[in-house]
C-alpha cells in the first residue's frame, strides 16, 4: 500500500496534474459536485420529495438577492413550491447515478465485445465492428432516444416514471457501448502480437485468462480516458432525454426534467428554475470534459480515430 | 469500385432490413392496428373478425413480408391520431426539419471554415486559444439550454424575434417553405443558431485539428521551400487536402444533426418530424413512432453510403481495404 502510495506521488501523472492550474481547478470542482451529490440527503435544507413538505403558496418564489426573494429559499422555488437548491442537488444526484451507472453498463458491454472482437478475429470481428459502426452511423442520442420512445410507449407512463433510473441506465449504455468496443479492439490488435501474449500462450494459459489478465489490463488507460468523456456525454444524454418527457418524472426531477419544468415559466419571467440547474448541468459536464481532455495529453494514448 | 458500391448498397439494404425488423416487432408488441382503425368502442366478436381480415392472425414471417412489401410501396400504417397515413404525415412535417437543418448545416459550413483555419495557421495566437477555449464550453451546453438562452434573451427579453412556430409559409409545389416569406425568415433564426450550435464546436476542432495535420506534411515544407504566397499555400494546397476528411465525417454529423432537431423543436414548438415524434410518443401513436423511425432510418443509411461511396471514390485507400 505504501509502495503504491510512493509510486503514486512519484508518478508523471501527478506530476503534469500539479502544473496544471485547469486541472486542478477542475478537479476541485467535480469533487465537490460529486460530494453534494452524494451527502444532499445532509446538505439540502429540504427533501424534495417529501410532498407533505410543500405548499403550493411558496410556488415561483425568485431567488434570494432578488425583489420578492424569501429567506427561507436561497435560490427561489420551482412551481410547486419546492425548494430551488434542494431539488437541484438531488437532481445532480440522480444525474450522476444514472451518468455513471450508464457509462459502467456501456464499458461492460463495450469492453467485452472488444476484447472478444479484437482477440478472436476474423469473421465475428468484421460482423461486430459492423454492427457498431452502424449503431454509431446513428448517433448515440437518436439511438437513445428511439429505445426511450419505445419503452415508454410499452411500459406506459406511470411504469416508464416508476422504473426510470434503471431504465435510463440500459438505454444510455446500450445507446453508447460501440465507443468502448471500439476503443478496446483497437488496443487489443495492438497488444495481442507483443510477446509477452505469446509467451502466456506457450505456457499454455486458456485464452479467456490471457484476455482477461494479460490483455485487458494494458487496455486500461484509453478506456479510463474515453470514460471520463462517456460520463459527460452520459449525463449530457440524461438531461436530454429528460428535458423531452422520456426521462425522469417531475415528482423526482433530475437536471434535465427541472430545465424542462422550468421551460414553461420563462415566459412568465421565471428563469430562475430553469437557469440554476442548467448552470450546474454545464459546470459539471464542462469540467468532467475538461479533466478528460487532459487526461487524454497525459495519458497519450492511441485513440481510435473516427 | 462496383464491387465496393454493391457490397456498400447490400449492407445499406441489410440494415434497412433490420431497421424494419425491429420496427415490425414494436408493431406487432405494442400497437393495435385494429385500434389504429376503428378505436376503442367497439365489441370483441368485431375486432377479431377485422383482426382476421387484416391477416393479424397470420404467422409472424408472414405479416413480416406483407410489412416490408407495403413498407417499400410506401405504405407504413395509419396514423392513430391523425387519421392519415403515417407516412403522408411525415413528409409534410419533413419540410420544415429539412429547412432548418439546411440553414443550420450553411451556418455551420460558413463560420467553421474560416474560424478553423484560422486556428489551425495561428495556433498560438489569442484569438485561437480563446476559440479552443470557448469551443470545449460549446461542446459543454447541451443544445436545449442554448435555446431556452435565446428565447429567453431575444424574445423575452428583447422581444425582437419570434419565439416559437413557423411562422408564414407559402406552399410551393406542395412543399411548405418558410424561405420565401419575411415572417418566416424571422422566425428560423433562432431554431437555426440553436441547433448549429452543437455542431459548430465540433467542426471548428475537426478543420483545426485536420489542417493542422496537412500543414505539417512534406509537400506543404516543399510548397513553403519554394517560395509559394502563403496564401497559395494555406489555401490551395494546404486547405484542399484538409477538405476531404471533413467532408466525410461532415456528412456524418449533418445526418446526425436530425437527432438534435428534436430538441431543438421541442423547445421552438417547430412544426417538424421531430416535434410529430414526440406528439407520437406521448399518444402512443404506434404506427407514426414505427414510421418515423423507418423513415429516419432510411435517411441515415442513405446519407451514411453515399458519404462512403464519395469517400472510396476520392481515396482508392478506402475500397481497397475494404476489399481485402
Amino acid at each position: 500500500m505504501k509502495r503504491k502510495w510512493r509510486r503514486f506521488k512519484e508518478s508523471y501523472l501527478l506530476y503534469s496534474f500539479k502544473r496544471d492550474p485547469v486541472a486542478i481547478v477542475s478537479f476541485v470542482i467535480l469533487a465537490i459536485l460529486i460530494m453534494l451529490s452524494i451527502l444532499a440527503p445532509v446538505i439540502a435544507p429540504y427533501d424534495p420529495y417529501d410532498v407533505a413538505g410543500i405548499d403550493i403558496m411558496d410556488a415561483e418564489i425568485p431567488p434570494l438577492w432578488t425583489e420578492g426573494g424569501n429567506d427561507n429559499f436561497l435560490l427561489g422555488t420551482d412551481i410547486q413550491g419546492r425548494d430551488l437548491l434542494s431539488s437541484m442537488f438531488y437532481g445532480l444526484r440522480l444525474s450522476v447515478l444514472i451518468g455513471c451507472g450508464a457509462v459502467l453498463l456501456q464499458a461492460m458491454i463495450g469492453i467485452f465485445i472488444g476484447l472478444i472482437s479484437g482477440y478472436i478475429g476474423g469473421k465475428t470481428d468484421a460482423f461486430l465492428m459492423r454492427v457498431a459502426d452502424v449503431q454509431l452511423s446513428f448517433s448515440t442520442l437518436m439511438v437513445a432516444i428511439l429505445i426511450s420512445a419505445i419503452f415508454q410507449v410499452a411500459f406506459g407512463v406511470g411504469r416508464y416514471e416508476e422504473l426510470a433510473v434503471p431504465l435510463l441506465v440500459i438505454i444510455i449504455g446500450f445507446a453508447e457501448w460501440p465507443q468502448y468496443a471500439r476503443t478496446v479492439r483497437a488496443s487489443v490488435l495492438g497488444e495481442k502480437n507483443k510477446e509477452y501474449v505469446e509467451a502466456a500462450r506457450v505456457i499454455g494459459l486458456s485464452r479467456i485468462w490471457i484476455m482477461v489478465r494479460h490483455i485487458l489490463p494494458n487496455t486500461m488507460s484509453p478506456v479510463l480516458v474515453i470514460s471520463t468523456v462517456q460520463v459527460a456525454n452520459a449525463v449530457m444524454s440524461e438531461a436530454a432525454l429528460s428535458f423531452l418527457g422520456l426521462g425522469m418524472p417531475v415528482t423526482k426531477p433530475s437536471l434535465g426534467s427541472l430545465i424542462n419544468s422550468g421551460f414553461e415559466y420563462i415566459f412568465s419571467g421565471s428563469w430562475w428554475i430553469t437557469f440554476f440547474p442548467g448552470v450546474l448541468l454545464v459546470v459539471f459536464v464542462l469540467v468532467v470534459n475538461l479533466l478528460g481532455d487532459w487526461l487524454r495529453d497525459v495519458l497519450n494514448p492511441k485513440l481510435y480515430k473516427g | 469500385m462496383f464491387a465496393f458500391i454493391v457490397k456498400r448498397v447490400t449492407q445499406a439494404i441489410f440494415v434497412m432490413l433490420v431497421i424494419s425488423f425491429i420496427g415490425f416487432s414494436i408493431r406487432q408488441q405494442i400497437g393495435d392496428p385494429v385500434r389504429d382503425i376503428v378505436g376503442e368502442r367497439v365489441s370483441v366478436e368485431e375486432r377479431e373478425a377485422l383482426r382476421d381480415k387484416l391477416g393479424l392472425n397470420d404467422p409472424f414471417v408472414m405479416q413480416y413480408v406483407r410489412f416490408v412489401r407495403n413498407a417499400l410501396q410506401g405504405d407504413l400504417g395509419h396514423s392513430f391520431f391523425f387519421k392519415r397515413p403515417a407516412l403522408e404525415v411525415i413528409f409534410d412535417k419533413a419540410p420544415a426539419t429539412l429547412e432548418l437543418v439546411f440553414v443550420s448545416s450553411l451556418l455551420v459550413i460558413l463560420i467553421s471554415i474560416p474560424i478553423g483555419v484560422y486556428a489551425a495557421i495561428n495556433p498560438r495566437n489569442w484569438f485561437s486559444r480563446l476559440i479552443m477555449g470557448c469551443s470545449i464550453v460549446g461542446v459543454s451546453i447541451p443544445v436545449f439550454l442554448t435555446a431556452i438562452l435565446l428565447i429567453y434573451l431575444f424574445s423575452v427579453e428583447l422581444q425582437w424575434l419570434p419565439s416559437y412556430g413557423r411562422g408564414d409559409t407559402v406552399n410551393v409545389w406542395g412543399w411548405q417553405t418558410g424561405f420565401l416569406t419575411f415572417d418566416g425568415l424571422k422566425h428560423l433564426i433562432l431554431p437555426s443558431i440553436a441547433l448549429s450550435s452543437i455542431m459548430l464546436p465540433l467542426f471548428i476542432r475537426l478543420i483545426r485539428s485536420e489542417m493542422m495535420e496537412v500543414l505539417e506534411t512534406e509537400y506543404i515544407k516543399f510548397a513553403w521551400a519554394k517560395g509559394l504566397h502563403r496564401w497559395r499555400v494555406w489555401f490551395l494546397h494546404a486547405f484542399k487536402n484538409t477538405l476531404l476528411p471533413v467532408i466525410t465525417v461532415g456528412g456524418v454529423q449533418i445526418g446526425i444533426m436530425i437527432a438534435y432537431t428534436i430538441l431543438t423543436e421541442t423547445v421552438f414548438q417547430w412544426q417538424g418530424m421531430g416535434f410529430m415524434f414526440l406528439e407520437a410518443v406521448e399518444r402512443s401513436d404506434t404506427s407514426l413512432l414505427v414510421a418515423y423511425m423507418v423513415v429516419v432510418g432510411a435517411l441515415f443509411v442513405v446519407v451514411n453510403t453515399v458519404v462512403d461511396v464519395i469517400y472510396g471514390l476520392v481515396n482508392p485507400m478506402v475500397r481497397v481495404a475494404g476489399r481485402k
